[in-house]
């Protein structure tokens, strides 16, 4: 673009007017209403429930079940992260090197689970990993003792992780597949080995794509809910399922809301540290 | 790039192995469905449609369906008209307060399920909305908003907005611009992100599951309350009809998809 | 041209118009005639305020001040889709998700022109650009030259009375952008329409104006022929954007009626006097200059100027050299093939006569502008 088009661009762009602000607005509205407003109460109800104060915060940190809890609904995480990045990455890279009708195949294979109902997901993992489920018959069948699946930390790993899949994988192939193969062929030809030009040119190059997919898969497995409630035990519990259980069971608004606040603040948290790494990541990547 | 063998031979393994977990653990409601025992044991025994006619015939499990059905039609509407109007308000305003407005709108992608869901809870407890049709609408609309954002505001990025002054030089207004120029080149956008709302509401679970009443199910629900009061094999048929309607619309979109692209290069 | 003697092109009519962008005044107190059929480019570098001006005619941007009339009407606040003005576009904004022929009927569509007639305008509009068998086609499944030429379809197939048309073959290779360039002269001959032409490239401004504005810096320089801007130019930016020149620099020694200029101990001088506070500098064109060794016999009346060859550019109809000369400054020369030839490094003499050099006020921002 030559610089005469520069002035008629800048006409061309939006004037301080407030109509695009009014398209947006009805959205805007619905959302401070459906989602601000009930966050707002929470956080209120948090702090002021039964009586004003931090009460609810200090039983939270001072309760050892909460914060075993706490640290399980992280470790789980970090596990079904783990697990996403390292299945995720061959299959991602496999979908940009194969042609375009396995490509298609591979494509449906993550699409179909993303688009299924996670609750029929969750249901077929209770199907198979029951302690008559389809691994214990198998494992019957060739004459082993069954193993302790469902309502255990293994179960729900296994069923998070698969149910969290897809996000991992399509971040990673938009990245991989804007990654110039040239680079690694120019490494390739400055004496690299393959496996020297994979962890020196391809793994960074792709590394902006494993933190947008970590990053989700981590964030939407902290608050992870259906798979732990159905695949879980009292041994696998999430933060998420004592808020419902505070809440719906106990009616104890105060504290569960100072859980959805700890929640919450943790996913920010996360958020706001992960956003200037996948940047400056990404500036690395593309340049 | 040419591939070492054993490479070839190792990630060809590790793709089917993944492929194989994403895909097959689902098809096991397939048999299921079928069992002639009330009991979600395997392997199942025998044959039988029971489950299927159970779907159709018990209310329980139809007019859950139906109340789906009817929220998400609704949820893919409102949620559309809502999420194409603020893509195009987003598009055209400055780049600081579009980011921000950008992210704001986004939140309900990222809010932990839980805590949104005892929020707008409590919130319906005083309004009266807990079990309504209007309840379920406005939590699945602004829960499926983020996705149309993105779908519509990804194709409004590709579209090519020099074309609208080229239509104005050819005598088009405002309306009849918009009408045969932008809304036909950006309709993929909006039809995907209509598309996802319907899903997104249709499979929503966590906040159904706290403003569901008695009187009030989502399928969702119904089939959650189900998995965990009985093993009745009726969740394995619905889960197979969901799969089968899924995998029909994924594939035609995609066949249809590609058939465009091959129509417009 | 008006050969054809249909004259239904529209005048154009700016006058002290302005347009700023806060501070940057993107158009400075432009004026500018075009008569009905004429052929006009308007020629300037980049950010010069050419492109500005064709989206001010054609409606795309609103004039800060000012005054603009198309066939004799005011069109300041008209909206671009009320002005009936055909524009053609460098990045052809032919719509992808309609055929060629729909593209072109687009437009009459709009006008509520019956299906009947609006097909054979299509047809007749196609023809014209030598485009009719495409007419099934989508635009993606096109070259860029012959997206260019369904463009230009859709905008002469309303029959507008004046045609915009900003860089369209920008995006081109030299071959087909030479075609083209005769296509469109062709269709303009065809038409009678009023052309509005923007480019940067000199060249082509040449091979198809009738007349040519050169702008710069938001002010138009000059308007004229192209003839005129070469031999005449009225300003050192103009002769130095059109065509190749040598631009002489020294130290002014001017009486009454004539200027001496002092380069680097050797001087100059020209029958014209200099008048103004600028510095003063010489403009000669290519072929005003003569090359030869060193040494030969002075004629009178010429002026001389020694330096060495830096380039020899061999064009077949004759060479191109250029030659360093002591003030560092490089002077072009083009001579006929027939003429000895000169090896780089070799030292040579340039003459020319007084009254062949143009007198110019130095603007030295011109260097600035130029590439």
């Amino acid at each position: 673009m030559s610089a005469s088009d520069a002035p008629s661009e800048r006409a061309a762009s939006p004037r301080r007017s407030w109509g695009p602000l009014a398209l947006a607005l009805p959205a805007l509205v619905l959302l401070v209403a459906v989602i601000g407003y009930p966050l707002a109460t929470i956080v209120i109800r948090s702090f002021t429930e039964p009586q004003a104060g931090l009460q609810n915060y200090s039983w939270f940190f001072s309760t050892p079940v909460n914060l075993v809890v706490l640290q399980r609904t992280f470790t789980i995480s970090a596990w079904v992260t783990l697990v996403c990045v390292f299945c995720a990455y061959p299959f991602a890279y496999a979908m940009t090197a194969v042609g375009p009708k396995l490509r298609m195949l591979l494509t449906l294979c993550v699409l179909i689970p993303f688009w299924v109902s996670g609750v029929v997901r969750t249901l077929s993992w209770v199907i198979l990993l029951q302690d008559s489920g389809v691994i214990n018959s198998m494992l019957r069948s060739v004459g082993l003792d069954g193993v302790r699946l469902i309502r255990t930390q293994t179960g729900v790993i296994i069923g998070m992780a698969q149910v969290l899949l897809p996000f991992m994988v399509l971040p990673l192939y938009s990245v991989m597949k804007g990654i110039d193969l040239r680079l690694v062929q120019a490494a390739r030809s400055l004496g690299a080995g393959p496996i020297r030009a994979f962890f020196t040119v391809y793994l960074p190059l792709s590394l902006p794509g494993v933190y947008a997919g970590a990053i989700i898969v981590f964030i939407l497995a902290l608050g992870f809910y259906i798979t732990p409630a159905l695949l879980g035990g009292p041994r696998s519990t999430m933060l998420s399922t004592l808020v419902q259980n505070q809440v719906l069971s106990l009616l104890q608004w105060g504290r569960g809301g100072a859980m959805g606040v700890v929640l919450l603040v943790a996913t920010f948290l996360l958020l706001a540290l992960a956003g200037p790494l996948m940047r400056q990541r990404h500036k690395q990547g593309t340049r | 790039m040419t591939m070492h063998p054993l490479t070839r031979v190792l990630l060809g393994l590790a793709c089917i192995l993944v492929g194989l977990w994403l895909v097959a653990p689902t098809l096991v409601v397939v048999p299921m469905s079928f069992n002639e025992n009330k009991s979600l044991a395997f392997p199942p025994q025998g044959f039988s449609w029971q489950w299927y006619q159970n779907f159709v015939t018990n209310p329980e499990w139809s007019t859950s369906f139906f109340n789906s059905l009817k929220v998400a039609v609704v949820v893919a509407i409102l949620a559309t008209v809502l999420g194409t109007l603020a893509a195009f308000g987003l598009d055209r305003m400055r780049a600081r307060p579009a980011g921000l407005l950008r992210m704001l709108l986004l939140t309900p992608m990222v809010v932990p399920g839980v805590v949104l869901a005892i929020g707008i809870y409590a919130v319906y407890l005083d309004a009266r909305l807990v079990g309504t049709m209007t309840g379920f609408v406005l939590a699945h609309t602004i829960l499926a908003l983020p996705f149309v954002l993105i779908a519509v505001q990804a194709s409004l990025e590709v579209f090519d907005k020099r074309l609208e002054t080229a239509a104005a030089s050819l005598g088009a207004g405002r309306i009849a611009t918009f009408r045969t120029v932008t809304l036909p080149l950006i309709a993929p956008g909006i039809l995907s992100g209509l598309l996802f709302a319907f899903v997104t509401s249709f499979d929503e679970i966590i906040v159904s599951l706290f403003i569901t009443s008695p009187y009030m199910k989502t399928l969702p629900v119904q089939i959650f309350t189900s998995i965990t009061r009985d093993a009745d094999p009726t969740v394995a048929a619905v889960g197979t009809i969901l799969l089968c309607a899924t995998t029909i619309l994924i594939g035609g979109g995609l066949l249809l998809l590609g058939r465009d692209r091959r129509s417009s290069l | 041209m008006s050969e054809t003697g249909k004259q239904r092109g529209a005048a154009i009519d700016l006058s002290a118009v302005s347009k700023a962008y806060g501070s940057f005044r993107a158009l400075d107190d432009i004026s500018l005639h075009v008569e009905p059929g004429e052929f006009m480019t308007l020629l300037g570098p980049s950010g010069s305020g050419k492109t500005t001006t064709l989206n001010v005619i054609a409606g795309f941007t609103e004039v800060s001040s000012g005054s603009l009339q198309v066939g004799g009407r005011s069109v300041v606040g008209v909206p671009a889709h009320k002005r009936n003005i055909g524009v053609v576009f460098q990045h052809y904004a032919l719509f992808p998700h309609m055929t060629v022929g729909r593209n072109v009927a687009y437009p009459l569509a709009l006008r509520g022109i019956a299906k009947a007639e609006r097909e054979a305008r299509v047809k007749r509009a196609l023809d014209m650009v030598r485009m009719a068998d495409f007419a099934h086609r989508y635009p993606s499944e096109l070259s860029g030259g012959q997206q260019q030429r369904v463009a230009l379809a859709r905008a002469i197939v309303f029959d507008p009375p004046l045609l915009l048309m900003d860089e369209p073959l920008g995006a081109l290779d030299k071959k087909l952008r030479e075609w083209l360039q005769l296509e469109i002269k062709r269709i303009h001959r065809e038409l009678g329409t009023t052309f509005v032409y923007v480019t940067h490239d000199q060249e082509e401004a040449l091979v198809l104006s009738d007349r040519i504005a050169v702008f710069n810096r938001g002010k138009i320089e000059q308007v004229g022929t192209g003839r005129d801007l070469y031999d005449a130019p009225a300003t050192l930016f103009v002769g130095r954007f059109i065509g190749d020149s040598t631009v002489l620099r020294g130290r002014p020694r001017g009486d009454r009626s004539s200027t001496a200029l002092d380069i680097a101990g050797e001087t100059v001088t020209a029958p014209h006097r200099h008048a103004g506070d600028t510095q003063p500098v010489l403009l000669l064109r290519p072929e005003k200059l003569t090359i030869r060794r060193p040494g030969s016999d002075r004629r009178d009346g010429h002026n001389r100027l020694s330096g060495t060859v830096s380039e020899a550019i061999y064009l077949g109809s004759g060479s191109k050299y250029e030659v360093r000369l002591r003030d560092g400054s490089t002077a072009i020369v083009r001579s006929p093939l027939t003429d000895t030839s000169f090896a780089i490094g070799e030292t040579v003499e340039l003459c020319f006569r007084g009254e062949d050099a143009k007198l110019l006020a130095d603007d030295s921002t011109a260097d600035t502008t130029l590439t």
